[in-house]
């Protein structure tokens, strides 16, 4: 009647011992871990954000400037192929992903505008009304290839990036149409890196229009702010003799004492600036970066060495900030934060030691309790209670699950829940050894009895924890983690594992009354 | 069986069903000003939701020596708007400002603002921004955590039991769900994302211990055919007493242990999760059992 299968006896006691097993490396140094044979355990359950301390980051990238860059591209193209077929147009303009024109001509130059228009971008769609009316419009996979490229691209240089900085174990993923994550565990400083992370960067070397701080302003050229002073504007011309990609690398140094980056031109760079600065000897230049010109010295000399110093007022941070931009490359889109969770790193600990604590006395409370209810069967469920918890964080460690402060609650919650099976179970065997029954009976029928409501109840619970996972984030997840794993384990160590434990006490001791 | 052999089942003889009439109405009452009130006054929610910034700093003892209010006056001045300050044991004070769209020199400006205020001692504990678009998308996904779940309860009850205890026990969340939420307005804690989690899980405590009942119930449904509905409820719930109280008890340990040696970020997660314990073993006692009575119950 109380027998328990071998092979289940043997999978339940090889199942604690796995579970101590890749447990323990929680509790050993790292120093000793790593003296440790490799083929041992030694994944350890990792801290989230809010118990290590470190920054959360949620960055939009701003897909719709580069749809707008890319429109604008197509209506250049648009405008040159017309004008060299000589087809007559009006109101060519770009609109809300698209752009449109009309013909002055239809009926003589439908083809020849069809012909170049649909070379325009293989994935639009082009529509001609009667009138000539000439729309081309970018499809849905078409707007999705940008966003897959502009993120694509911006995830690999936010990488750069932050490695730069030297971040440990950085997370950088894509979430969505045009987000990406970035997780830094551990940062003291999450606005310099806020402040790196979200620059485009876009660096580009261009001649100064000589009719000086402008008033009249020309088609090739632009009127942009200094950066350090923004009302103070200069009239660049349009055209980039150098762009930021043509640097090979940059350096923060000093020169004459003033923090300066230093760089180096790849061969087209180096070339193209040698000829530029040889054919405008004594004419200003500007540096602009992110539409804000840095620096515009006059040129002195011809520079032909294939380097060069850029001198802005700077100061070491900002040096330091704009060598490791340019070394790492510019954004294609700028990108800004739409999130930010950081912790600091002492409030990070402070809640793990916190947490310990209230676990540590909870466990105690709950032991005193079944112990003081259920005498012996308590203490058997305190034990299971113990190897419960060493079993949660197995799980976890093998998982590489990450543990969050709301984690921390879903375990001591299941301290205070995982007992409930327990206490189905015995409240029936007390319930049963009052209505008549034999020990031995009780005991079977209040395992047999309770194993429905058990059962249900539990699953009910992981309903809702399962549905908390797929709908939650971080600290969240992490609770409905804990409390998936917590459920399980539960299960197996009220009807497994307090079962052999009873089953082995009433066989080796033969009593004859069991208090309860 | 004789209804005396009947009376030894149980530990308790408590007639639970005898104002079942009036515990029915006062709870539905009760529904009602909480969805009143949740449309009227509101809940009092965080910036997961409504977009803003956060920080919470720790302050050096020389700062904590001036009083709250006078750092309050302080902060009042900072220009991205009037901040809800609200201080914690430890000389930590956590600044709320909701609501704003802020670039990054905007979020950097203010935590400079706050140093400048109050002296360059304080430290950072923790900086959350959540831009509007983001806290909308969050309410989204809040609701349909929550509206998923109790679908997923009421499918597996449904699927477990007859219908009647389907809807009983939706019905006695839903219960749940209303006391909670008018506990959170009448307190004014912050409704965030983690609350949305302690709210679902006062939901599962409470299906927990219906589901006990309910088993007892469909148990004794079996064994006395013709026993009298109330009576057989009532036998029901005192037979499941002694484990609902129990396990009550133990939760509330585990929770009381975390609310006064935890860590203070999740303090309102407990407080919810707390009170939820007592609606939960409530609801299932007064209104689940008793809704049976009204649910025509097929009995063979």
């Amino acid at each position: 009647m109380l027998h328990i299968e071998k092979w289940k006896v043997i999978f339940i006691i090889l199942f604690c011992v796995w579970g101590f097993a890749y447990a323990s490396p929680n509790v050993m140094s790292e120093s000793f871990l790593a003296k440790m044979p490799s083929w041992l355990p030694s994944k350890t359950v990792n801290l989230g954000l809010d118990l290590q301390g470190g920054s959360h980051i949620l960055l939009e990238a701003d897909i719709d400037f580069m749809i707008n860059e890319r429109l604008e591209a197509m209506q250049d193209t648009a405008r040159t192929e017309m004008r060299k077929e000589s087809i007559g147009y009006t109101n060519l303009s770009v609109k809300k992903d698209g752009i449109s024109f009309k013909l002055r001509d239809v009926a003589k130059d439908k083809d020849a505008a069809y012909k170049i228009v649909r070379q325009l971008e293989e994935k639009a769609e082009v529509n001609f009304t009667d009138e000539g009316v000439v729309e081309v419009l970018l499809t849905e996979a078409g707007v999705n290839d940008i966003s897959a490229k502009v993120l694509g691209q911006s995830i690999e240089i936010v990488r750069r990036r932050v490695d730069e900085t030297g971040t440990k174990e950085p997370i950088i993923q894509r979430q969505g149409q045009k987000r990406i994550v970035v997780q830094l565990p551990g940062i003291d400083d999450p606005e310099g890196i806020k402040r790196i992370i979200g620059k485009t960067a876009k660096m580009s070397f261009h001649l100064v229009d000589s009719d000086i701080t402008g008033k009249s302003v020309s088609l090739t050229s632009q009127l942009l702010p200094m950066r350090e002073d923004k009302a103070q504007r200069i009239n660049v011309k349009k055209r980039v003799i150098i762009s930021g990609d043509m640097l090979v690398d940059a350096q923060a140094t000093f020169q004459d004492g003033a923090p300066v980056v230093s760089f180096k031109f790849n061969a087209i760079g180096a070339k193209k600036f040698c000829d530029t600065t040889r054919d405008n000897v004594d004419k200003p230049f500007a540096i602009v970066l992110d539409n804000e010109v840095i620096s515009a010295p006059v040129i002195r000399d011809a520079i032909c060495g294939g380097s060069g110093i850029i001198s802005g007022r700077f100061d070491v941070k900002e040096a330091n900030d704009l060598a490791l931009l340019l070394r790492a490359g510019a954004l294609p889109a700028p990108l800004n934060v739409v999130e930010e969770r950081t912790v600091g790193p002492t409030l990070g600990s402070d809640s793990v030691v916190a947490s310990k604590n209230a676990a540590i006395i909870s466990l105690i409370l709950v032991f005193a309790f079944m112990i003081v209810s259920y005498k012996l069967l308590g203490v058997f469920a305190s034990i299971a209670l113990v190897i419960n918890m060493v079993l949660i964080f197995a799980l976890l460690s093998v998982l590489t699950a990450t543990l969050t402060l709301p984690g921390i609650a879903g375990i001591i919650l299941t301290i205070g829940m995982a007992v409930d099976a327990n206490v189905l179970i015995y409240e029936r065997i007390k319930e049963e050894i009052k209505s008549g029954k034999t020990m031995l009976a009780a005991i079977d029928s209040g395992y047999k009895m309770s194993l429905s409501s058990i059962i249900d109840a539990n699953i009910t619970t992981l309903i809702v924890a399962l549905i908390l996972f797929s709908f939650g984030t971080g600290p969240v997840k992490g609770f409905a983690v804990t409390m998936t794993i917590g459920v399980v384990t539960s299960v197996f160590s009220a009807i497994m594992l307090t079962r052999l434990f009873v089953v082995t006490y009433l066989r080796h001791k033969r009593p004859t009354h069991l208090s309860i | 069986m004789k209804s005396s052999s009947q009376k030894q089942d149980a530990n308790f003889h408590i007639d639970f069903m005898k104002f079942h009439k009036l515990f029915l109405c006062l709870s539905g009452l009760m529904m009602i000003t909480a969805i009143v009130l949740l449309f009227t006054k509101g809940l009092n929610m965080g910036i997961d939701f409504t977009g803003g910034m956060l920080l919470e700093i720790k302050m050096t003892a020389q700062q904590e020596s001036t009083s709250l209010a006078d750092t309050r006056i302080k902060l009042d001045t900072l220009s991205a708007g009037k901040p809800t300050i609200q201080e914690f044991g430890d000389g930590s004070i956590m600044i709320k400002i909701p609501g704003k769209e802020m670039n990054q020199a905007q979020q950097k400006s203010l935590s400079d603002e706050v140093k400048k205020l109050l002296g360059e001692g304080v430290e950072f504990r923790r900086v959350e921004y959540v831009g509007p678009q983001v806290g909308k998308e969050l309410v989204i996904v809040g609701i349909k955590a929550f509206v998923y779940s109790l679908i997923g309860i009421m499918a597996y009850i449904w699927f477990r039991f007859e219908w009647q205890f389907g809807f009983t026990s939706v019905f006695s969340l839903a219960h749940d769900v209303c006391a909670t939420i008018l506990f959170m307005i009448l307190t004014g804690f912050e409704f965030d994302l983690t609350s949305i989690a302690a709210v679902l899980l006062v939901a599962g405590y409470s299906i927990n211990d219906t589901v006990v009942v309910f088993d007892r119930v469909r148990e004794l449904l079996r064994k006395y055919r013709k026993m009298d509905l109330a009576e057989l409820l009532n036998l029901s719930v005192n037979q499941t007493l002694s484990r609902t109280i129990k396990t009550s008890l133990t939760t509330v340990m585990a929770l009381i242990a975390l609310l006064i040696f935890g860590a203070e970020v999740i303090k309102s997660f407990t407080y919810i999760m707390l009170i939820g314990i007592f609606i939960g073993t409530y609801s299932s006692i007064f209104i689940a059992a008793p809704m049976l009575i009204y649910m025509n119950i097929k009995r063979e």
